[in-house]
Parts: C-alpha cells; structure tokens; sequence
C-alpha cells in the first residue's frame, strides 16, 4: 500500500466524478467550485520585520491570487503571533498558519525549510510562493530541492496555474515556462504584480505543525541602513546616482534631491563599488528590481545590468553630459548636461 | 586546523557584455557564434578559494577543484579557472544542446560531493542567463549542509566559517560549521587576470571527464519553455534642453510630478 499515491489518486477520481457546473450559481460560487475541482492552493511566506509585514510580500499574495484558489498564509519567527493578526486581514488570505518561535526568527534557510516541508506535508498546497528578494530567494530553493521541484524564479507574470513569464539574461529575454512538477515553488518579483490590500472578512489563524529543527548556522548580528526615505523596492518615485556623481560628497546632491522629490535613492554598480553609497542601494541585475512612477538616472551610463533593474519604470528621466550615453535609448526624458549644475537647479525649481 | 578541500562550481555563459537575440522560431536565445566565458559569479568564487589558500595559514588548504557542467566546450571554461590557480578540473558533460535545470545540476554537485568530499563549496550566487539564484541553495538543501547566500566578506577560524551577507537593507553575518555552501556576492572580491605562466601550467592541470549517467543522477528538464520573447521595446523618448522644461514636462505631459 502506498499512501501517498492513493491519496493522489483518490483525489483525481473525485474530480472526475464531480458535476458539471451549475451555471445558475453566483460566479463567485462558481469559480470556487472550479478551484475546488483542480485542487489548486497556494501556501505564500509572510515576511516581516518589528513586527510589519515586508511590503514585497503584499506583491506576492497578488501573484497567489492570480494562479487561483484558496491562499494560506505561513507566517515564522518569535513574533509571528502579532504579524498574524494583520495578515488575517489582507484580501485573499484564507488561513493564516503561525509558527511562533524564535527558532524562525532571522528566516535562516536551515530552520526554515523544515518548517515548509511540514506546512507541506500538512496542507499539501500545489504551489508555494516567495518573493524574489534575498529572504526568499536563499529560502525557496532549498525547499524546492527537499521535495524534488524545479523553483521557477522571479515571475513577472501568470499565465495559468502552471505556466509562468519570467525574465533571463539581465531581462533581454522574457521566458515563458510551463511546470511538470506536482507542487510548483515559485518567487515573484515584487514590482510586476500590485500589492494585495486589507479586505473586510478575517482569516483563520492556526498553528503550525512543529517540526524538528537542527540548525548548523548562527545569526550573529546585521547592520541595517536606517533612513526615513521610502523603500527602495516599492517608492514611486526613484532617484539614482551613478559614477559621475564622483564621490560621497557627490552622491549628497542625489539624496538631497531625492528627499526634495520625496523618493527612494538608487546607485548604480559603478557608484556602489566606488564607495559613494550603500551596496544596499543598487539597482539592477544583481541589485534591487524596481518599477517605480518615475525613475531619475543621473550620472548614470546605462549598462546592460544596470537597465535590468529598472527599464520597466513608468517614466523614465536621463541626465548625463555624455549625449552618446547608451541610457538615453530608454530614457522618456533626456536632458544633457552637468549633473553638478543640473540636479542643484532642479533641487532649488522643484 | 584541518586540511581544508574546497570546491568551486564554474559555468559557461553568453559573455556579459553581449546583446543577446532572441531566435527567429522565438524558442531560445542565439548562443551559436556568441562569445562566451565564465559566469561573472563564478570567476568570484573562484577568486575567493585562491585568496583562501593565499589568505590561510600557509598547507591550510589543500587542494582546490573545479566542477562544470555542460557541453564539451566547458574544458575551456575549466581550463581558465586553472589558470586562475584551481588544481584540477571535473566536467560532467553533457551534450550540446542539453538544458540543465539548477536541480539536475545541484543533484550532479551533491554527487560530486559525496565522492569528492569538500569542506567549503563556493558558487556564484546566480548565473547571467537564466538568472535562476538556485543551485547552491538547493545543493545545501539536499546535502543538509549550512548555507551562506549572496558573500560579500568570509572568513575561516577553527573549522568555523563567518560569512557577511548582503541582504535587502545592508548585511548581515552568519556564522556556520563546516562544510558549508557559500554563494558569491560581485562586492566579494575583484577577480585577478589569468597570467601567462597561469595559462601554460594550466595546461597540465588534470580535467576529468564523467557523465550524469556515471553519477547516477537523472537530468530529464521539468520545466518546459514554450516560448521566449523580446521584452517590449520603450518607444523613443524626447530631448529637453532646460531643467524648466524637463519639470514642466513631468508635470504635464507625464503627470508624474
């Protein structure tokens, strides 16, 4: 007897068994209905900081809801308890699963992923999701491995319950994939999908199963740039400095614009490796993926990784003394000119 | 300190700088004729074992290896990361044309491993043209070793490793026993050139030669790509000559001020 793929089979034979739909119910009824015949669920993983729900996540829960029926909600760490109660209410959620324990705390991939695997075990979601950011990304695949699935990284689009769209080489190329695997682990890049709302019913909150957890790594400490200027990954106004900006004193002028504009602060590599800002700040390929309303380069070429990161920005404004400069292709707005002179004009006429 | 075996993961991919083109049936990118090398990611982790052993204790490390997968053109590939200081090479080949998933090659890693036995495997953190960021999470996943993603500083101690890690944010620091899979960040380190004496003792350097079927492992793909595309292009934009009329713009005909 092989119960695991009795229970699979069992299920397959109630879908076949059950009735044509009845096209005299509600199409909310009726949609719940089709859900219930694919057996489609998603398990999305709450991430969250003192106590907030990180904003991506809210992105992701879009992404779930897209792919189709019921959302749970896996929420870790030593104060889960208290984030729970604001995921309950988000739109789309329909059970909110909670392990309180600092064993989570930190989202150590080790720790994590033992969990996953008995919310799996559990639940039996059909797709498990993340955000594509540096939590998620070191997670998921690791779980994605344990349970023999190959991860479909960085959607930026749903097609349907098993086919995906998701960019390759630095976004040259858009890819649209379809997954054999049973259980489709999947990260979503943030700023292709909207953010998920409250809604006005509240989800059920339970525990989750306690699994067993040895952990061969230890958080020692993190240093965090704090900053009241909005998140990179979800402002709508982004303002970014580049190589020519020339030192930290340089890269000022971009944050003073910036807190002008009321907008987040990008870097380019150059700007990063040079030493004028935080790597927490880069944009691009290897950075932080942005989309935001309006997306100021300054001093910034435009490299095939750096445009990776931001070419999908709604408006999209160049300032560079060099006329040939490859940013200009892209850009909505191009103004040549002196950054030096430029952007302090723009601080005092804004 | 024991001897420290560290293996280093290298993958050939189309070159960074070049414009890739999606193929006329629209099915995968133009990769014949394209110029190719080493994964920037990789040629990172491969820095990172050399400065190790230049780094440690002199005899801390003994011995540095190499793996890659793919088709027979990876020797090349392996022969640069010999020149670069790796001791010797293995390639699990593949033929030309096969896709290889992150999971079939984290499964051909993790059968390496088990022969090879490292104390320290360090990879890219993703590769440039799938852009996945999954094998070396994935090849801690099913070695049940620690895992330390997106390095930007590592030290070893007493058979502990401290890795600095970038994450959303700034960075953070983990400490893990090994082994342990790290994954390279670009701010890790600042990749040397080959030399010309690197390049002709490379030569003699061993590579060998398996296959996914001597590892036992399966490489069947299980995602299928039905399509690639171009990315919609932006349409042309305009030239503004004043910081004025750059405002104006923004505010009326963007509406984005």
């Amino acid at each position: 007897m092989l119960p695991a793929l009795s229970r699979f089979s069992g299920l397959r034979a109630i879908s076949r068994a059950s009735a044509p739909p009845d096209y005299s119910i509600k199409t909310s009824q009726r949609l719940f209905a089709l859900n219930q015949r694919s057996f489609l669920s998603s398990l999305v993983y709450i991430e969250h900081k003192d106590s907030k729900i990180d904003p991506s996540t809210l992105n992701t829960l879009v992404a779930a809801k897209q792919i189709g029926g019921p959302i749970s909600a896996l929420v870790a760490g030593s104060n889960a308890q208290e984030v729970a109660q604001a995921v309950s209410k988000i739109d789309g959620v329909e059970k909110v699963i909670v392990a309180n324990n600092p064993i989570f705390d930190h989202n150590l991939a080790e720790a994590i992923t033992p969990l996953l695997l008995a919310v799996q075990k559990a639940e039996n979601p059909t797709h498990v999701l993340a955000s594509h950011n540096s939590v998620g990304k070191r997670i998921l695949p690791r779980f994605a491995a344990l349970i023999d699935s190959q991860q479909i990284s960085d959607i930026i689009k749903v097609v349907d319950e098993t086919t995906f769209v998701r960019p390759i080489y630095a976004g040259n190329a858009l890819e649209t994939v379809q997954s054999s695997d049973s259980v489709k682990i999947i990260t979503v890049r943030s700023s292709s999908f909207p953010q998920a709302e409250a809604g006005s019913s509240s989800a059920a909150v339970s525990e989750a199963p306690t699994p067993e957890v040895s952990v061969k790594s230890k958080w020692i400490g993190e240093e965090v740039t704090k900053g009241d200027r909005p998140e990179l990954g979800s402002a709508k106004i982004v303002v970014s400095g580049g190589r020519a900006v020339k030192s930290k004193e340089g890269f000022d002028l971009i944050q003073k614009l910036a807190d002008k504009m009321g907008a987040a602060v990008g870097a380019s590599r150059a700007a990063v490796d040079a030493g004028y800002c935080d790597n927490s700040l880069q944009v691009g390929q290897t950075g932080k993926i942005v989309a935001p309303q309006l997306y100021i380069a300054i001093g910034i070429s435009g490299a095939i990784q750096h445009l990776a990161g931001m070419k999908d920005s709604k408006v999209i404004v160049a300032i560079n003394k060099d006329a040939d400069a490859p940013i200009f292709q892209l850009a909505d707005y191009s103004l040549v000119g002196d950054l030096f002179t430029v952007v302090p004009e723009m601080i005092e006429k804004i | 300190m024991s001897q420290l075996r560290i293996l280093v993961g290298v993958k050939r991919v189309v070159d960074y700088a070049v414009k890739v083109r999606v193929n006329s049936s629209q099915t995968a990118v133009e990769t014949a004729n394209v110029k190719h090398s080493v994964n920037p990611f990789d040629e990172i982790a491969i820095e990172e074992a050399v400065r190790l052993r230049e780094r440690l204790p002199k005899g801390s490390v003994a011995e540095i290896i190499a793996l890659s997968c793919g088709p027979a053109k990876c020797t090349e590939t392996l022969r640069t990361a010999l020149a670069l200081g790796i001791d010797r090479g293995i390639h699990v080949q593949v033929p030309e044309g096969t896709t290889l998933e992150p999971l079939a090659v984290a499964k051909l890693f993790s059968a390496v491993v088990k022969e090879e036995k490292p104390d320290l495997i360090i990879m890219g953190k993703q590769a440039i043209d799938d852009d996945s960021c999954q094998t070396g999470q994935m090849l801690a996943g099913l070695l049940d070793l620690p895992q330390a993603n997106f390095v930007a500083k590592v030290d070893i101690k007493d058979d502990k490793l401290t890795a600095s890690c970038e994450i959303d944010g700034g960075l953070e620091t983990v400490e893990c026993s090994l082994p342990a899979v790290i994954t390279t960040d670009l701010r890790l380190n600042e990749p040397r050139y080959a030399s010309l004496p690197g390049i002709m003792k490379a030569k003699k350097k061993p590579i060998k030669t398996v296959t996914p079927a001597d590892l036992k492992v399966d490489i069947v793909s299980k995602l299928k790509v039905l399509k690639v595309e171009e990315p919609p292009k932006r349409k042309a934009g305009i030239k503004v000559e004043t910081v004025e009329e750059l405002l104006n713009k923004l505010k009326t005909e963007a509406g984005v001020l």
